[in-house]
């Protein structure tokens, strides 16, 4: 049976696994939609594609599965761009399937015609026009095969009109054959049993594990090896939910506002193991001075994370779990030669203990006026066990990673390699898509809220219980503090002039909104939220000039920290 | 340090634009490209030359070997090669400087391709030392345009990079 270019299209998805898109109609995809009417997979209509896209990339991170957004040609498909590029920068898998032109108009300037091959080809792993209706459903198992494969990313399907229009015979390729694209899972064993001599011989061993760990799936490996070794664990931003933070092993973020001890602990290290890593500027700070006293292992399945920023010793390419499910039994080989490291290695925990005593996460706690960070340690305390928390950028964002003690894997979104406002309120309705049962929690600053609050709509609409906490600061916080302590506190264009009532906009959407002005309302605040059905906004009006510490100035090493007092 | 690299790519739409647009995003520097289609209908041969140090270049290559629609990259600088480039250089000519120039164009065993009575036109394949040192001599003369191919490299002996 002939099937139409859109059909095979939703006939594709669905043998992908896929039931839930996030999209935005408009003429070039209207053939697409019509399919949509009458199909069993679940459309959500957010209120821009931006954020259509934030919410399949936050379904994506919190399930693992590829997350899928629709959009229309021209200014549909060009408001997808931050979101996708926000999504490869944190190598999370997704597909992105843009309306085009019809193939005879493409390089005409026709009406809502945008090169998005051409406009997107630096932010996905791949992308692809499909010229030839012959060719539609072999590209969607390809882009889905590329998505989430190796080291995930986003792909884009661009697909002209009349090939959603025309007709083929549906076939759905069960293999892919990409002859330029063969990812490197298993890790080399002789690779890995250097690893474990050197992990042997190290007498102050760290481990710094990014992002790759979730994406791997890995993070019981990682935990298993850490146990076994009992090396301490410092986590990128991306890594918080990989491992619990109130492990005894756990030294929390590393970086620019990373604690002091994991900063001190990657300095003073004689071996750095660096896992789904990529030694980020934010992380590193000073290059040159980033473990210096380091020999690096770097264990990573993209070959060109590995020597771009630091020179390494000993480089492992392959899947995290491959690897480090081989390097724990490896290790599990010598038992003897194991509990000698732990017993070595037990001065080095007691020094990184001593700093964890010296200068604890902590902030200067206020009874008059409210903390933003004992706002996030109470959401800490109040919320689930399986609480998912996305954020958007600037402090609050920091706040969180520092005060919320993640404790389980894939429970924290946000925007880490591209830091892009707007990421959570829209990230969070996809978590909440995807887990209707699970609290869902954005952290939020006022501005940021501002660059997607019209998906408090599409919250409602389709009744998903998320909570959002603003912490109100009346400032582009991030960006205040750096001239507060860069620029002679000269706040130019960071200052909210105008104050939103954010409980009435919460309300015109007809969701819930709550305030908090006084320390003694934060608590029964957050509970009240909680205990009230569908999406509620709690605004706290928090301390306006609060700074993110510790705090490596740009250019510093990461142990030269200004530190909270 | 000069590279040469050789580089199998699927012969499709926008392949072009992902290499050029990986060295542009990147900042790596990009001396000379040719691209031409090989014996495989479905594969497109890409010669570049770039500069850079180690860490560059093993950057470089592994930044070309990740694309998708990359077959096989050969950075032939650490092996044995030919490199051949073609140039076609357009030299002003007078009733003097005529024999002069065919005494350089046969010492450099080039060819006149084209004439008329204020200018040669001369081809010239060799390796880029040898076109620029053609170069050097005609310039006197009065050069009034040249068009050069890039290098094309193979590796010497018996052993092919399929394509
Ligand atoms: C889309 C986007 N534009 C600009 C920035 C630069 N920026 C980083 S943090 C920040 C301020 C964020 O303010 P707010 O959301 O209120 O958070 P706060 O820092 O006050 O907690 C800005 C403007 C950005 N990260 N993303
Ligand atoms: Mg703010």
């Amino acid at each position: 049976m002939e099937l139409t270019g859109s059909q095979i299209l939703l006939k594709s998805l669905a043998l992908e696994g896929v039931d839930t898109v996030f999209g935005y109609p408009g003429g070039a995809v209207i053939n697409i939609y019509d399919d949509l009417y009458d199909s069993s997979i679940n459309h959500v209509l957010t209120r821009h594609e931006q954020a259509a896209v934030h919410a399949a990339d936050g379904y994506a991170r919190c399930t693992g599965k590829v997350g899928v957004a629709i959009a229309t040609s021209g200014p549909g498909a060009t408001n997808t761009v931050t979101g996708i590029a926000t999504a490869y920068m944190d190598s999370i898998p997704m597909v992105i399937v843009t309306g085009q032109v019809p193939t005879p108009l493409i390089g005409n300037d026709a009406f809502q015609e945008a090169d998005m091959c051409g406009i997107t080809r630096p932010c996905t792993k791949h992308n692809f026009l499909v010229k030839d209706i012959r060719d539609l459903a072999r590209t969607i198992k390809e882009a889905f095969y590329i998505a989430r494969t190796g080291r995930p990313g986003p792909v884009l399907v661009d697909l002209p009109k009349d090939i959603q229009i025309n007709t083929h015979k549906f076939s759905y390729p069960e293999t892919v054959s990409l002859r330029g694209y063969k990812p490197t899972y298993s890790g080399n064993s002789r690779q890995i049993e250097k690893a474990a001599k050197m992990i042997l011989a190290s007498r102050k061993p760290v481990l710094y594990v990014g992002g790759g760990i979730t994406l791997s799936g890995a993070d019981d490996a990682l935990l298993k090896l850490a146990e076994q070794t009992q090396i301490p664990v410092t986590t990128t931003l991306m890594a918080m939910a990989a491992f619990p933070q109130r492990h005894p092993l756990a030294l929390g973020m590393l970086g620019m506002h990373g604690t002091f001890f994991a900063n001190m602990s990657v300095t003073e290290c004689d071996l750095l193991i660096a896992v789904g890593s990529r030694f980020d500027d934010r992380v590193t700070g000073r290059i040159d001075s980033f473990a210096e006293k380091a020999k690096i292992i770097h264990i990573d399945i993209d070959p060109t994370s590995i020597g771009k920023n630091v020179a390494v010793d000993l480089p492992i390419v392959g899947d995290l779990k491959d690897v480090l499910g081989k390097l724990h039994g490896c290790l599990n080989q010598k038992p003897e030669l194991v509990e000698d490291l732990v017993e070595e290695t037990e001065d080095w925990r007691s020094i990184v203990v001593e700093w964890k005593e010296r200068q604890p996460m902590t902030y200067r706690s206020s009874k008059s006026v409210i903390k933003p960070q004992y706002v996030i340690e109470k959401i800490s305390e109040i919320a689930d066990e399986n609480a998912i928390i996305t954020t958007e950028v600037g402090q609050h964002q920091m706040w969180a990673a520092q005060f919320f003690a993640f404790r389980q894997p894939r429970t924290f979104l946000t925007s880490g390699g591209l830091g892009t406002m707007g990421f959570g309120l829209p990230s969070a309705l996809g978590a909440q898509v995807a887990y209707p049962d699970r609290q869902v929690i954005d952290i939020s600053g006022d501005a940021s809220f501002q660059m997607n609050s019209q998906e408090l709509a599409t919250l409602v609409q389709y009744k998903l219980p998320v909570k959002i906490v603003i912490l109100n600061n009346n400032y582009l916080g991030m960006v205040r503090q750096w001239q507060q302590m860069f620029f002679e506190k000269r706040y130019s264009q960071t200052v909210m002039e105008l104050p939103i009532d954010f409980i009435k906009l919460a309300e015109a959407y007809g969701a819930t909104g709550l305030q908090a002005t006084k320390v003694e309302d934060v608590e029964a605040t957050i509970k009240k939220a909680f205990e009230t059905p569908g999406p509620v906004l709690m605004n706290f009006k928090v301390s306006r000039e609060e700074n993110v510490l510790p705090m490596v100035p740009a250019g510093k090493a990461i142990h030269e920290m200004v530190l909270a007092s | 340090m000069k590279h040469t690299i050789s580089v199998l790519v699927e012969n499709e739409f926008g392949v072009l634009a992902r290499i050029s647009g990986l060295f542009s995003g990147r900042g790596f520097n990009i001396e000379s490209l040719s691209v031409a289609p090989t014996m495989d209908a479905e594969l497109s041969r890409m010669t570049l030359v770039t500069r850079g140090d180690d860490q560059i270049l093993e950057q470089i290559t592994k930044q070309l070997n990740k694309l998708i629609s990359t077959i096989k990259v050969v950075d032939f600088t650490d092996s044995e090669y030919i490199e051949r480039e073609l140039a076609m250089i357009k030299v002003s000519t007078d009733s003097e400087s005529r024999a002069e120039a065919l005494r350089i164009v046969d010492i450099f065993r080039a060819k006149v391709i084209d004439v008329t009575p204020k200018s040669y036109t001369i081809e010239i394949t060799g390796a880029p030392a040898k076109i620029n040192g053609i170069l050097e001599l005609l310039r006197p003369m009065g050069i009034k345009e040249v068009v050069r191919s890039g290098p094309v490299v193979i590796g010497r002996g018996t052993k092919g990079v399929v394509g």
